[in-house]
């Protein structure tokens, strides 16, 4: 949990204004694997989800949750031009979670007709910072927080829910059907979270990777019914990009608006 | 090589000749014209109509464990998940190998089960609706999977044929009441 606080610090770094266009993706070399097995995840940010062409992302708040509930490290990470990338031994039978969670919170005021912006990028939230550099009587001040996570799931052997507990911060999701069995002709159920309660009326998008093989991107567009739930048809096997972005007002201060928006890669077999 | 076949094929068919209530089965692995050709990594069970498994009845995998040091930590049972759908009907949930399932990857060729119903795998099947399913996958090639639906137990012997397209032959269940 306290990786929250120690995002804040790295606020604007991890979501600049121009990423929040893009898909940021974790894509894992295989989901369904052996005791022991490695696996290995690529990190990238581009307008396509699992498309290589702009940028890696920033993994510095990864958290890998083993099967029994601890937080287990990557190896051999490293962080490229176009992708970031670890491996992970599989040393535990079950299913694992791996999760990237940003917090930031940006200001942006009028300035007699020029749009004025704190942090800058690359710079990292403060409070004292805020209050010196935002004027007091700043116009049309918003002030918003933007809460991201971007998961994926292997599992080894037998799968286990452990790892999957919520933390009641932000957008998550949970399973209802499974998130490493996940097969075409097999409707999959999941259910979207915010701050831990069921998250209604929430647009869901599915996009199976290969986009640039095809012209179009073949979304699967779907809404959260009254508990949270929604559920996926796969068309085909492959990785599928889920996302789902809500906002609402109930941000950290000095932030007046909360963006919370959560990603997840899952892998869908032919049966 | 080849002439061990017939000699493997007769002990599990004679034993199973002289008894009653059992499942004989035949799978034929085909002979595959590849440069490189690696034997199948096969499995056959039994499924309830819920797709539940009722009965492992054979795991033909490299069972060989990881040397010291292998890039590859998982040795043979890597290739496990392979076989996705009993990996996820059963197989992610056993400790492999598992003693009168498991067994070495087979040649090409013809192979000859037999369980009889008072042991083994089929003792205490309840009657019902059955699929025998195989599947199997192969290094650097297909994996394929043939089902057999068949009743348990029967009144008279009947027989099923089942056949592959490509990486598995002639699957033959002879149900023996």
């Amino acid at each position: 949990m306290n990786f929250f606080f120690k995002t804040m610090a790295v606020a604007a770094i991890c979501l600049p204004l121009s990423a929040m266009a893009h898909k940021q993706w974790l894509a894992p070399s295989k989901t369904v694997l052996n005791v022991d097995q490695w696996v290995t995840v690529d990190a990238g940010v581009a307008t396509d989800a699992f498309v290589l062409d702009n940028n890696a992302m920033r993994v510095e708040n990864l958290t890998i949750t083993a099967p029994d509930g601890t937080t287990v490290q990557p190896e051999n990470a490293a962080t490229g031009k176009l992708r970031a990338t670890f491996d992970l031994q599989l040393k535990q039978a079950g299913t694992y979670k791996i999760a990237v969670v940003n917090n930031a919170i940006s200001a942006s005021w009028d300035d007699n007709g020029q749009t004025k912006r704190w942090p800058p990028r690359g710079a990292t939230f403060t409070a004292e910072g805020f209050a010196k550099e935002v004027p007091a009587d700043a116009k049309d001040l918003k002030v918003v927080q933007s809460l991201g996570r971007i998961e994926t799931f292997v599992t080894a052997g037998k799968p286990n829910a452990t790892a999957l507990a919520p933390t009641g911060k932000g957008l998550e999701l949970v399973q209802v059907t499974g998130v490493n069995d996940l097969y075409v002709g097999e409707a999959a159920t999941f259910q979207l979270l915010i701050d831990g309660k069921p998250a209604a009326n929430v647009d869901v998008e599915a996009v199976a990777n290969g986009t640039r093989y095809r012209n179009a991107i073949g979304e699967i567009e779907m809404k959260t019914d009254k508990n949270g739930r929604f559920t996926i048809n796969w068309k085909q096997p492959g990785l599928y990009y889920v996302s789902a972005t809500i906002t609402d007002d109930k941000a950290e201060k000095p932030a007046t608006s909360r963006r919370s928006s959560y990603a997840a890669t899952f892998e869908v077999l032919s049966p | 090589m080849r002439h061990r076949i017939p000699f493997a094929l007769a002990a599990f068919v004679l034993p199973g000749a002289v008894m009653a209530g059992n499942l004989n089965l035949s799978v034929e692995l085909p002979r595959i014209d590849v440069a490189e050709y690696h034997r199948p990594y096969v499995a056959m069970w039994l499924e309830r109509e819920d797709k539940s498994v009722a009965a492992n009845l054979a795991v033909w995998y490299q069972i060989k464990k990881a040397a010291a040091g292998s890039p590859n930590p998982a040795g043979g049972a890597k290739w496990l998940p392979d076989l996705r759908q009993w990996w996820r009907r059963s197989g992610r949930e056993l400790q492999m190998p598992v003693d009168g399932i498991s067994g070495a990857t087979r040649a090409p060729g013809e192979h000859a089960l037999s369980f009889a119903s008072d042991k083994g795998p089929l003792a205490n099947l309840p009657a019902g609706n059955y699929k025998l399913i195989v599947e199997t996958a192969r290094e650097d090639g297909g994996r394929e999977v043939v089902d057999v639906p068949f009743q348990w137990p029967v009144k008279q012997a009947q027989q099923f044929k089942a056949k592959g397209q490509a990486e598995l032959g002639a699957v033959t269940l002879d149900v023996q009441p």
